[in-house]
């Protein structure tokens, strides 16, 4: 645990002793909870429309795979006619690109930015590593199958795939959000337990909050 | 290089001396005058930068070889340090204070193979892996695979073929020997 994550005593400036503990105090306890459809049927599918034409990716180049969208980001492939765009910051996005091999120490902070997301969000596997492990099958530190941990929507196979690839399995992803099926956030909240046990089984120095949004 | 093999060599004892080409060379050295020798290179000699500080582990001979490679910008040479130490309990002097940059290195060295640079700053810090709770993962007798397959859980359906099998089928087909 890292030092300032300790339960503490701290002096304030007008010189009262508190005990702080950052785990509780400083982040929420509860954990996410699940989102059931807020409309009727016709109104759902016109919102799940407007979704799909709303992909903003968070950039988080996870692993080699980021480089294959940088073409995307720029005139060649022009993801940008399709609605997709790349922001800076998980509050600002709903797509995670899981963008090649995880290491565990990278898996961390994916997972802090994941749940830091709004939902509807939606998470795309990028490449074989996320599959099952790809090249990096007998890896002492990445991850093999990236939906023991987060709740992935597409997959995208291939090592690299080209930004063709990407441009198609952002396509299938808008299909299936138009279909209503694109619940991973509801599924990682139902399933919590189950995805915590999984993440805490490989993060040994866990040192964070179980939920950090 | 052999010059400065030669100059060397009167003051330090040396080891075995390896000429790769023209402008690298390799010395194996003892682990006790290292220090001195390094700062010797470094103030006498030109050899001002550490161009990388790696180990090699000799499971067999129960040894691991530290390389110490430094470039003399001036003369575009690369000289190369050779120093064998004990595999157990490994321990090596820390020269962070002649090349700050070698903390770096140590600390890589200290997670990756175990080995121990007493006084070197944050050498117990993180450097790669984090809450890393088995054997270093660069030592030999570390089974990469076993720990893979305990800690991640695979997806079934994973094929692997012997490629040389593989692409004799691909291009020949059933045409036998070709």
């Amino acid at each position: 645990m890292k030092e300032e994550l300790l339960k503490r005593i701290v002096k304030t400036p007008d010189g009262q002793e508190i005990e702080i503990d950052p785990l509780r105090d400083y982040y929420c306890e509860a954990g996410p909870t699940v989102q059931p459809p807020a409309y009727t049927a016709i109104i759902e599918k016109l919102f799940n429309w407007a979704r799909s034409e709303s992909l903003w990716i968070l950039g988080f180049g996870t692993g080699c795979g980021a480089i294959e969208m940088r073409p995307l980001m720029t005139p060649r492939f022009d993801a940008y006619r399709y609605g997709i765009q790349w922001r800076p910051t998980p509050r600002q996005s709903n797509l995670f690109v899981i963008s090649g091999y995880l290491s565990v120490k990278t898996l961390k902070r994916v997972i802090r930015s994941y749940e830091q997301m709004q939902g509807p969000k939606y998470v795309v596997g990028l490449g074989s590593c996320t599959i099952n492990g790809g090249m990096y099958w007998d890896s002492y530190n990445t991850i093999k199958r990236l939906d023991d941990y987060l709740p992935v929507d597409v997959y995208i196979a291939g090592c690299m795939p080209r930004p063709e690839a990407l441009l198609a399995g952002f396509e299938e992803l808008k299909k299936i959000i138009r279909a209503g099926k694109a619940e991973g956030a509801n599924q990682y909240a139902a399933n919590f337990d189950w995805y915590k046990a999984n993440q805490k089984s490989v993060i040994h120095d866990w040192d964070m909050p179980d939920y950090n949004w | 290089m052999q010059q400065l093999y030669d100059t060397l060599s009167q003051r330090f004892s040396l080891g075995e001396f390896t000429r790769q080409r023209a402008d690298l060379a390799f010395i194996t050295v003892g682990a006790v005058r290292l220090h001195a020798l390094l700062r010797h290179l470094r103030d006498q000699e030109g050899f001002t930068h550490l161009v990388l500080l790696t180990a090699v582990d000799w499971l067999e001979d129960g040894q691991f070889q530290l390389t110490y490679l430094l470039n003399n910008r001036a003369k575009c040479q690369d000289l190369g340090l050779r120093v064998m130490i004990a595999r157990d309990n490994a321990s090596m002097e820390s020269i962070h204070d002649l090349w700050a940059a070698a903390a770096t290195y140590q600390r890589e060295l200290r997670e990756m193979f175990g080995i121990d640079f007493p006084g070197s700053p944050r050498l117990m810090d993180d450097f790669i892996l984090e809450g890393w709770n088995a054997a270093p993962p660069y030592r030999r007798d570390f089974d990469t695979l076993e720990y893979a397959r305990a800690t991640y859980r695979e997806r079934p359906g994973r094929e692997t073929r012997d490629p040389a099998a593989h692409m004799k089928q691909q291009l020949y087909g059933d045409k036998g020997d070709v």
